[in-house]
């Protein structure tokens, strides 16, 4: 069991790419607090499902752990993008003092980088905030109008008060009449099966 | 027996009282918070919104005429080439830093009181941070040509100068208002998810449902959400320092006695922080009344505001004694007469109401009756927000009047279009917070969510003191506190 869900560690994607084909999309189970969700999420993990998400209202601490995710990518992108934005900025500053609009100011030398500092500094976090925020987009697929659990009338709760598991069905543990009993066997208030 | 908030905020013993009164559940802040916007406009927004508005279209008529005539209508002239239009400018960049403070620095220091009123203090940031740009853009004269300020060539072949302080602040700004406006909206998705699931209209859901992307809650978005909103954090602290930091070397990269000192980016960015805090100050009394966030919002929330302007009101005050020592111990002729000018000349009444708004009034925050009675709060964050503008005016009209020509010397008096320009800009400020309060949820009700003790999975694991009806069961049995650990 152990080995069990380290392999479906690593076999986990880093992206869901694709929405499963079939007649179902998935099992859903709504939970009614926190603690409730996150020992099902640890039972969900444990039986080796890979294919599955939980939703909450509010990020609830400690559950991407009762959920086996890795660490996200996101600091690499946006390390990557700040001091692309920095070199950049400091680039165009060299660039126009030194080559296309060279002039003396103050008796300096024409690369007077102390002064370029400020600007190198702000175009360098205006790039590590943009790749934190399109990056975060792109990690999360988003934007992402039509999803098939907007079809759910339980789900609109999702933003409010209520907890949930999904369970997709292209997932290879995937049983649709096995999997909703399990989730109800978890402490489920509700459990539906969406179809694709 | 029913206590008074204040009573509680007094009560160490009983342990730390939680930072959302009367124990809601997850649903009540989700209603708390976004009926407001779902129900039609109350009476009060519209007595905020018309004479906003009213003041919006004073700006307009004040920047039409300012565009059509030039900038002659301004009271400024040689040797004040700077007056209310840099003043105003410094003054508005100034209040945005407290949301940033509030939104970004707070959270890397895991103050969750912040949640309660970061969403509000953000959106007040962006607005200020609008109503800081218009004043460089209009005060060039030729406003066609502002497209100068930007790195491009223009059809002269002509570079701006990398090298100016003038040409940080650019840079400084909006990237502080693009900045801004990014984590203010990352942050707002999941609440526009919130207003999307319980729109009742076609209208109301496709426009929310626009803006919230598609947002599922899903713990693998969650995830990389939250690792984006703390490196937005990291990125927005020191990028906050650096504008008030290079807002002020406009003045201290000059020679010009009263501006030439090296002490004014940390005392920009503190009087900034203290400035910011009145006015989130201001604004949430109003709002917590008119939408009835008194349980979000506490007592417990001003009384900490209230301690930190108490610091940065003194720090500002510690700064404007540095520069009279500076001045003196400097041996420089002008700089000293600049600062006894300051306090002694034509303008001694300026610098008096600073010193007396800015450092005297706030000294009331030792008391904690003050920190938590709402109507000093109130009045007192009104009249820092006076001092605060003051500064800046002192700073700026007060070293420039008397420059080292005595034959040059004026005295600065503002016309009419220099009061519209102020008033204008309070306007465009409030008629923007109008409209923010109006159509989107003013707290972070998933932020506020996940302070309440049942957010987190271990609990009801915990002491039953962690809650508030836990210290009233605790007092109901007539037990006293519970017994410190190791205790025998």
């Amino acid at each position: 069991m152990p080995f069990d869900s380290l392999r479906s560690l690593r076999a986990m994607p880093l992206l869901v790419n694709q929405l499963p084909t079939g007649p179902y999309y998935g099992a859903l189970a709504e939970f009614a607090t926190p603690a409730d969700l996150y020992h099902a999420c640890e039972r969900v993990r444990d039986a080796g499902f890979t294919r599955w998400d939980a939703h909450t209202p509010f990020p609830v601490h400690g559950l991407e752990g009762a959920m086996g995710l890795r660490r996200s990518p996101l600091p690499w992108i946006v390390l990557g993008l700040g001091l692309l934005g920095a070199a950049l900025g400091f680039l165009l500053q060299w660039w126009v003092h030194t080559a296309a609009y060279p002039l003396v100011i103050s008796g300096k030398p024409y690369n007077a980088w102390p002064a370029f500092i400020p600007i190198t500094f702000e175009v360098g976090v205006l790039f590590a905030a943009l790749g934190a925020v399109l990056g975060m987009l792109g990690l999360n697929r988003l934007p992402m109008h039509h999803h098939p659990l907007f079809r759910s009338r339980i789900f609109e709760r999702v933003t409010d008060d209520a907890f949930f598991i999904s369970i997709e069905s292209w997932d290879p543990r995937f049983d649709p009449s096995a999997t909703p009993k399990l989730l109800e066997s978890l402490g489920a208030r509700r459990v539906e099966l969406l179809e694709s | 027996m029913a206590q008074t908030e204040a009573e509680l905020l007094d009560n160490p013993v009983a342990g730390r009282p939680t930072l959302i009164l009367r124990s809601p559940d997850f649903h009540s802040i989700t209603e708390v918070v976004a009926g407001p916007v779902e129900r039609p406009a109350p009476l009060g927004w519209w007595l905020c919104f018309i004479p906003s508005l009213a003041l919006l279209g004073l700006l307009g008529v004040a920047v039409s005429w300012l565009f059509w005539e030039g900038i002659g209508i301004w009271g400024l002239n040689v040797p004040v080439g700077w007056a209310w239009d840099i003043t105003n400018f410094v003054f508005w960049v100034g209040i945005g830093h407290a949301g940033t403070l509030i939104s970004a620095i707070l959270f890397l220091f895991r103050q969750k009181w912040r949640t309660s009123i970061n969403r509000a203090a953000e959106a007040m940031t962006i607005f200020a941070v609008i109503c800081a740009m218009t004043f460089p853009g209009i005060h060039v004269g030729r406003v066609w040509v502002a497209y100068w300020m930007f790195p491009i060539p223009n059809q002269m072949d002509m570079w701006p100068n990398f090298r100016s302080p003038l040409l940080w602040d650019v840079f400084a700004v909006s990237v502080y208002g693009t900045v801004s406006a990014l984590f203010w909206y990352v942050g707002l998705i999941p609440d526009l998810a919130m207003m999307r699931d319980r729109a009742k209209t076609r209208t109301r859901k496709l426009v929310y449902g626009i803006f919230a992307l598609g947002w599922r809650g899903s713990v693998r978005q969650w995830h990389h959400y939250e690792t984006a909103y703390l490196l937005l954090a990291a990125l927005a602290t020191p990028l906050v320092l650096s504008v008030h930091s290079v807002v002020s070397m406009d003045f201290a990269v000059s020679v010009v006695p009263g501006w030439h000192t090296t002490v004014f980016p940390p005392y920009f960015v503190a009087g900034a922080i203290f400035s910011g805090f009145a006015m989130v100050l201001t604004l949430m009394v109003i709002c917590r009344k008119a939408f009835g966030l008194e349980q979000i919002i506490t007592l417990r929330h001003f009384d900490l505001m209230a301690k930190i302007m108490l610091v940065t009101g003194t720090m500002v005050g510690y700064a404007y004694a540095t520069e009279f020592f500076t001045a003196w111990y400097s041996g420089n002729p002008y700089e000293m007469f600049t600062f006894l000018n300051r306090a002694l000349g034509p303008y001694a009444w300026a610098y008096w109401t600073m010193v007396t708004c800015n450092v005297i009034s706030p000294q009331l925050f030792w008391f904690k009756r003050a920190r938590t009675s709402i109507p000093i709060l109130f009045a007192l964050s009104i009249v820092i927000n006076i001092g605060m503008w003051f500064e800046r005016f002192v700073i700026i009209v007060t070293s420039l009047h008397r420059d080292f020509l005595p034959s040059a010397w004026d005295y600065f008096t503002p016309t009419m279009w220099d009061v519209a320009c102020l008033l204008g800009s309070f306007g465009l400020f409030f008629t923007l917070f109008c409209l923010f309060v109006r159509f989107l949820p003013m707290v972070a009700t998933a932020e506020v969510k996940t302070v309440l003790p049942q957010a987190d999975p271990h609990w009801p694991a915990g002491p039953e003191r962690e809650t508030m009806d836990g210290r009233a069961a605790l007092r109901a049995r007539g037990a006293s506190a519970p017994a410190p650990e190791g205790a025998p």
